[in-house]
C-alpha cells in the first residue's frame, strides 16, 4: 500500500468539507460514534440535514462561525492506497494555510461551484498550486445537482479554467463533475451524468501516478546531527532529500568541498546497502571529517548551487509585515542562518497574476525578492528539488514562522566548492591536461531565471535560401519577448573564430564542428542559440545534434530551389561561382544533402519571411521551449 | 536478514517511520532538554522504538517521563518498568498523588471522578522541575478532531497552553523549534499514523505491547454504554452489575476512564483484522472524551497531553 498526500482548496460555500465528509463516509472511514457526534451537533444547531462539514471543522471557533480556520488533516484508506488530506481554508485571509497544507501535497483538489463558475478564488488556488509545484491538480466541479447535471455548464467551466491554466505551469490538470452532497462521481460513477466518461474522484485518486516530480537524480543529504556513541563510530544522521546513494559511492561535503566515500548506511537503525529519497538513515564515511548539522553531503560531481544571495518567491505568512531593514532567520534544510531581504522586485496580485511595485509584503501576499544570507547556502531551484529549493523565514524576536520561500536562481554566484567534474562526452577532441570546470549556475537554474528553456535552432539550406533573414527576424522576435538569444551566422564566424578554414569538405566539417561547440556552450548557459549555416552534409548536422539533449535541437530546413536562390543571389555569389571564381560552391560545384528528418521545413519560395518566423515561434511555443505572454 | 525485514515494510509504513525518525532527530538537534512522554500505551511504545532506531547505534539521548495517576492498570506499570530495564532508557516517574498531597490540585468527587484531568498539573510541574523544553508525545491526528489540527512541533506558551488560533504555519519538513525561555514544544512524530498503521508497525517490527491489548477474561461493568474494568478506584452505582467477560483494551489509559471492548483477538494479526472491521473509533471507549463536544480542545488549551 502506498500513500498519497492531498490538499483540498475551496471555501465552505463550494462544499469542500462536505466533499471530504462524503469521501470519508462513502469509503467507510467514518465511524459510528463520529457519525453520532455529528448527528448530535447538527440537531443542536437546528439543522434539518446531516452536516458532513462538522467532521472536519474541529475547532470551537470554526463550529461557531461555520467556517474552516486552520488546516485539518484527515486520513482514510482504500484497499489500494492510504490518503492524507490536508483540508485547507479557501478564504483569501487563509492563503497562509493553503500554502501550509499544499507544501507537502502531491495532488490538489480545487473545488468550483457549478452555479457560480470560475471565480477569482478558483484562480488563486490554481496559482498557489502551480507556485508550490503540486504535480497533479483535480478541478472538481461541484453542485452539478443544482444545475440539473447539465453538460454545457460543466464544459463551459472546463474551457474557462483550461484557458486560465495555460498561463501557469500546471501540467497534469484533470476535471471531474461531481455532487458532493448527493455522492455523484465521488466514489461511485454517476448515473445522472452519463455524458461524462471519466473516472469518479476516488477512482482517480486511487490510480493517479505517485512520485511525479520527485528528484531521483541529485543525491542531497542535509546532515541533521552527528551520531557518535563511542570512539569507533562516527555517523551522520539525516533524511535523504533527493536522489540515492550506496556504500562505496564517492561524495562531496559542503561547504568544505572535501570528498570521501560512503562506508556504511544504517536505515532506521538497520544495515542497508543503499539509501534513497525519503529514507531516514545514518551514513558513515571512510575519512574522519569535521561534519555537523547544516552541512550537506552530495554525490561527487553533482553539486547544488552554492551562494549567499537568493532570488526567490516569498509568501508572507505573518500579521507582522515584512521589515526590509530587519534581519530574519532563514531555515533551509537543516541549516539556520541570518538573512536580509535586499530588495522586493514586485508583488504578485494573486487574482490577476499581474506584478505590482511593493515596498513590503503583508499577510498572505506573495512577491519576488532577493535575499542576502550571512552564510553560504547550498540549493537547487524549487522547480528541480522541492526539499533543497524551499526555506522559511523566522522572526528573531517573536520566533514565529513569518514567510515561506521558493528559490528561483542566484545572483551573483559564489565559486563552488573545489570538487571538479570530468566531462563525460566521449569521442570529442580534447586538449590534454584540462578538466571540465563544473558550473556553479546550472543550465536549469538559468532556464528558471530566464523564464524559457534553452535550445539550439539550426537553420540549414542553400546560400540565398533566406536562412540569415529568417534567423535575424526570429532573434528579434525572441529578444522582444525577453528571451536570452545568441546568434551565430556562417559569414560572421569565418571572420574570426574560423578565419583559418577554407571550403574543402574537411574544412567545412571543422567549421561546423566549431560552430556546434559554440552553440553548445551557449545552450549550456541557458540561451536560445540560433545558427544559420549552409551546413550541407547530414553527417555534420548530426554531429551538432549529438551535442544537445534530445528535444532541444531543432534542425530547420530553409528550403528554396537552386534556381530561385540563383535568381535572388543577394551577395552575387552564384554569378561568381558560375564564372568559376568560387571553387566548391554548394549547389553548383559542391553537393547539398537536404535534411532527412528535420524538425521543421520553411518553404521560402512560397512563404514570406514574416510568415516563416511566425511558424518558428509557434513551434517553440508548441514544444514549451518559449511561453508567450498572457493575455 | 535484518535488511530484508526493513524492505518488508510497505511503502506507507516506511514513509511514516522515516518521517517520525526525522522529527525525533529534529527535536534533539533543535532543543536543549527533550523528554519523551511515556504513557504505557501502544503509541508511546512505538515512539520509544522509533527513538531507539533514530539514534542507533547510539543510546537514547533523552529520558522518558511517565505521569502516574495512581489509577493505572497493574499491567501498565509492570510493562513500563520492564521496558526501562530492557531498553536501558532512563524512566522518570511523577505522581498525581504528590500533586494532590501538595494541594496543587483537588481530586474530583463522585462515581465518575477521574484523575485524567489532574495529570496536566503534574505534567507541567515535572516539565518545569527538569526544565524540559520539548516533550515528545505519541498523539496522532486521526484520534480526535482537535488533534487533527495539531502541528508536528506544537508550540506551548509559558503556561504550557496550546493556542489553536496562533499556531505557527508548518511547511514542507522545515520545523521551527525556536522559542522563548519558559516556553516549550509538544512534538508529535506519529501525527500522520492511524490506529491501523500502529498495529501494522507493531507486527512488522515485532514490538512487545502490554497484555491488556489482547483478549483476556476480566471483571467489568457497563456505564453509559462503556465497559469499565471493576476496580477499587471506580465506585459503582446501585444496579451496576459486575460480570466476567472476554475483553481487550483498544487504548490504555487511566483505569477510571478506559473502556474495554469485547473481543476474542489474542494476537496482533487478529487485532488488525478486528480494527480493520471496526465501526467505532478507539476513543469511543474513552469516557473523558464523551464529556463535551470540544472536550479534547478544551483540555489541550490547558496544557493536556
Amino acid at each position: 500500500m502506498d500513500l498519497l498526500r492531498i490538499a483540498t482548496a475551496g471555501s465552505v460555500d463550494d462544499g469542500k468539507s462536505t466533499l471530504i465528509g462524503r469521501l470519508l463516509y462513502d469509503s467507510k472511514a467514518i465511524f459510528v460514534d463520529q457519525m453520532q457526534a455529528i448527528e448530535r451537533a447538527s440537531r443542536q444547531r437546528g439543522d434539518a440535514t446531516l452536516d458532513l462539514a462538522l467532521l472536519t471543522d474541529g475547532l470551537r471557533a470554526e463550529r461557531e462561525q461555520g467556517i474552516t480556520i486552520d488546516v485539518a488533516y484527515r486520513y482514510f484508506a482504500t484497499p489500494r492506497r492510504k490518503f492524507v488530506i490536508a483540508d485547507t481554508p479557501g478564504h483569501i485571509q487563509y492563503t497562509r494555510n493553503m500554502v501550509t497544507g499544499a507544501s507537502t501535497a502531491e495532488l490538489a483538489i480545487v473545488l468550483i461551484d457549478a452555479r457560480r463558475g470560475v471565480l477569482t478564488q478558483s484562480r488563486r488556488h490554481g496559482y498557489l498550486a502551480s507556485l508550490l509545484q503540486i504535480p497533479h491538480i483535480v478541478v472538481a466541479v461541484n453542485k452539478m445537482d443544482l444545475v440539473g447535471f447539465d453538460q454545457a455548464v460543466y464544459a463551459a467551466i472546463v474551457a474557462n479554467y483550461t484557458a486560465f491554466a495555460a498561463g501557469l505551469a500546471l501540467e497534469n490538470l484533470h476535471f471531474i463533475p461531481i455532487s458532493a452532497l448527493q455522492g455523484d462521481n465521488v466514489v461511485e460513477e454517476s448515473l445522472r451524468m452519463r455524458w461524462y466518461d471519466g473516472p469518479s474522484l476516488l477512482h482517480y485518486l486511487e490510480t493517479v501516478e505517485i512520485g511525479v516530480g520527485r528528484n531521483l537524480t541529485d543525491f542531497r543529504f542535509p546532515v541533521q546531527l552527528a551520531v557518535r556513541p563511542n570512539q569507533d563510530f562516527r555517523g551522520y544522521a539525516g533524511q535523504v532529500a533527493s536522489g540515492s546513494i550506496a556504500a562505496g559511492d564517492e561524495v562531496a561535503i559542503l561547504p568544505s568541498g572535501l570528498t570521501s566515500r560512503v562506508c556504511s548506511i544504517l536505515a532506521s537503525g538497520e544495515p542497508a546497502p543503499a539509501a534513497s529519497l525519503g529514507d531516514s538513515v545514518v551514513i558513515t564515511l571512510e575519512h574522519e571529517l569535521d561534519i555537523s548539522r547544516g552541512d550537506m553531503i552530495v554525490r561527487k560531481g553533482q553539486l547544488p548551487v552554492v551562494t549567499d544571495r537568493l532570488e526567490c518567491t516569498l509568501c508572507w505568512l505573518s500579521e507582522e509585515v515584512l521589515v526590509p531593514s530587519r534581519e530574519y532567520l532563514l531555515q533551509h534544510t537543516t541549516h539556520q542562518m541570518r538573512a536580509r531581504i535586499l530588495c522586493i522586485h514586485h508583488r504578485v496580485d494573486v487574482d490577476t497574476l499581474t506584478h505590482e511595485e511593493a515596498a513590503t509584503l503583508t499577510l498572505n501576499e506573495i512577491g519576488q525578492v532577493q535575499i542576502q544570507t550571512a552564510r553560504l547556502l547550498f540549493y537547487d531551484p524549487y522547480t528541480a528539488n522541492r526539499a533543497t529549493g524551499s526555506f522559511i523565514l523566522i522572526d528573531p524576536y517573536s520566533h514565529n514562522t513569518v514567510a515561506a520561500g521558493m528559490i528561483l536562481a542566484s545572483t551573483p554566484p559564489v565559486a563552488a566548492a573545489p570538487a571538479r567534474q570530468t566531462s563525460t562526452t566521449a569521442n570529442r577532441p580534447r586538449s590534454t591536461n584540462v578538466t571540465w570546470e563544473g558550473e556553479t549556475l546550472s543550465r536549469q537554474t538559468r532556464e528558471v531565471h530566464n523564464g524559457h528553456l534553452a535550445a539550439v535552432l539550426w537553420l540549414t539550406g542553400l546560400s540565398g535560401a533566406g536562412k540569415s533573414t529568417v534567423a535575424r527576424l526570429v532573434e528579434q522576435r525572441l529578444f522582444d519577448l525577453g528571451c536570452q538569444t545568441f546568434y551565430l551566422d556562417g559569414d560572421n564566424v569565418r571572420h574570426g573564430l574560423n578565419g583559418d578554414l577554407g571550403f574543402s569538405a574537411a574544412d567545412r566539417k571543422e567549421n561546423i564542428r566549431r560552430v556546434a561547440e559554440v552553440a553548445r556552450l551557449a545552450f549550456m548557459h541557458g540561451q536560445l542559440a540560433i545558427c544559420a549555416f549552409i551546413s550541407p552534409f547530414q553527417a555534420d548536422r548530426d554531429l551538432a545534434r549529438l551535442l544537445i539533449p534530445q528535444g532541444r535541437f531543432l534542425e530547420i530546413y530553409v528550403r528554396c530551389s537552386a534556381e530561385e536562390c540563383a535568381r535572388r543571389d543577394p551577395k552575387g555569389l552564384y554569378a561568381r561561382a558560375r564564372r568559376g571564381e568560387i571553387a566548391e560552391f554548394t549547389g553548383i560545384s559542391s553537393p547539398y544533402e537536404p535534411p532527412l528528418a528535420p524538425e521543421m521545413v520553411l518553404d521560402t519560395e512560397r512563404t514570406a519571411p514574416e510568415e516563416a518566423v511566425s511558424q518558428v515561434l509557434e513551434e517553440l511555443v508548441r514544444r514549451r521551449i518559449v511561453k508567450l505572454p498572457m493575455g | 536478514m535484518q535488511v530484508q525485514q526493513c524492505n518488508d515494510l510497505c511503502a506507507n509504513l516506511k514513509h511514516l517511520e522515516a518521517e517520525a525518525i526525522f522529527v525525533i532527530r529534529e527535536v534533539v538537534a533543535q532543543c536543549e532538554r527533550p523528554v519523551l512522554l511515556f504513557s504505557g500505551g501502544k503509541d508511546s511504545i512505538v515512539l520509544v522504538e522509533l527513538a531507539h532506531r533514530a539514534f542507533a547505534p547510539g543510546r537514547l539521548p533523552f529520558p522518558l517521563l511517565h505521569v502516574d495517576t495512581g489509577h493505572n492498570f497493574a499491567e501498565t506499570i509492570e510493562f513500563r518498568d520492564a521496558l526501562a530495564v530492557r531498553t536501558g532508557a532512563q524512566m522518570i516517574v511523577r505522581y498525581v498523588q504528590d500533586s494532590i498531597d501538595q494541594g496543587r490540585v483537588v481530586e474530583e468527587q463522585g462515581p465518575n471522578a477521574s484523575r485524567n484531568g489532574l495529570q496536566t498539573v503534574t505534567l507541567l510541574d515535572a516539565l518545569a522541575e527538569f526544565r524540559f523544553d520539548a516533550a515528545l508525545g505519541g498523539a496522532r491526528r486521526d484520534e480526535e478532531k482537535a488533534r487533527a489540527k495539531e502541528r508536528f512541533f506544537s508550540h506551548r506558551n509559558r503556561y504550557g497552553q496550546w493556542e489553536p488560533k496562533q499556531q505557527r504555519p508548518e511547511l514542507w519538513n522545515l520545523f521551527n523549534g525556536r522559542k522563548h525561555v519558559d516556553e516549550h514544544f509538544r512534538v508529535f512524530p506519529l501525527s500522520n499514523w492511524t490506529e491501523l498503521d500502529i498495529w501494522h508497525y507493531i507486527r512488522s517490527r515485532t514490538i512487545p505491547v502490554p497484555s491488556l491489548y489482547f483478549a483476556h477474561e476480566r471483571q467489568v461493568f457497563r456505564r453509559n454504554g462503556v465497559l469499565l474494568a471493576a476496580s477499587p478506584f471506580v465506585p459503582r452505582f446501585y444496579g451496576e452489575r459486575v460480570e466476567m467477560r472476554q475483553v481487550r483494551f483498544r487504548t490504555v489509559g487511566d483505569i477510571t476512564c478506559t473502556g474495554a471492548v469485547e473481543s476474542a483477538a489474542t494476537t496482533v494479526e487478529e487485532i488488525i483484522v478486528e480494527i480493520a472491521a471496526a465501526r467505532v473509533t478507539e476513543r469511543a471507549a474513552r469516557a473523558d472524551d464523551q464529556r463535551a463536544e470540544t472536550a479534547m480542545e478544551d483540555r489541550k488549551r490547558q496544557g493536556y497531553f
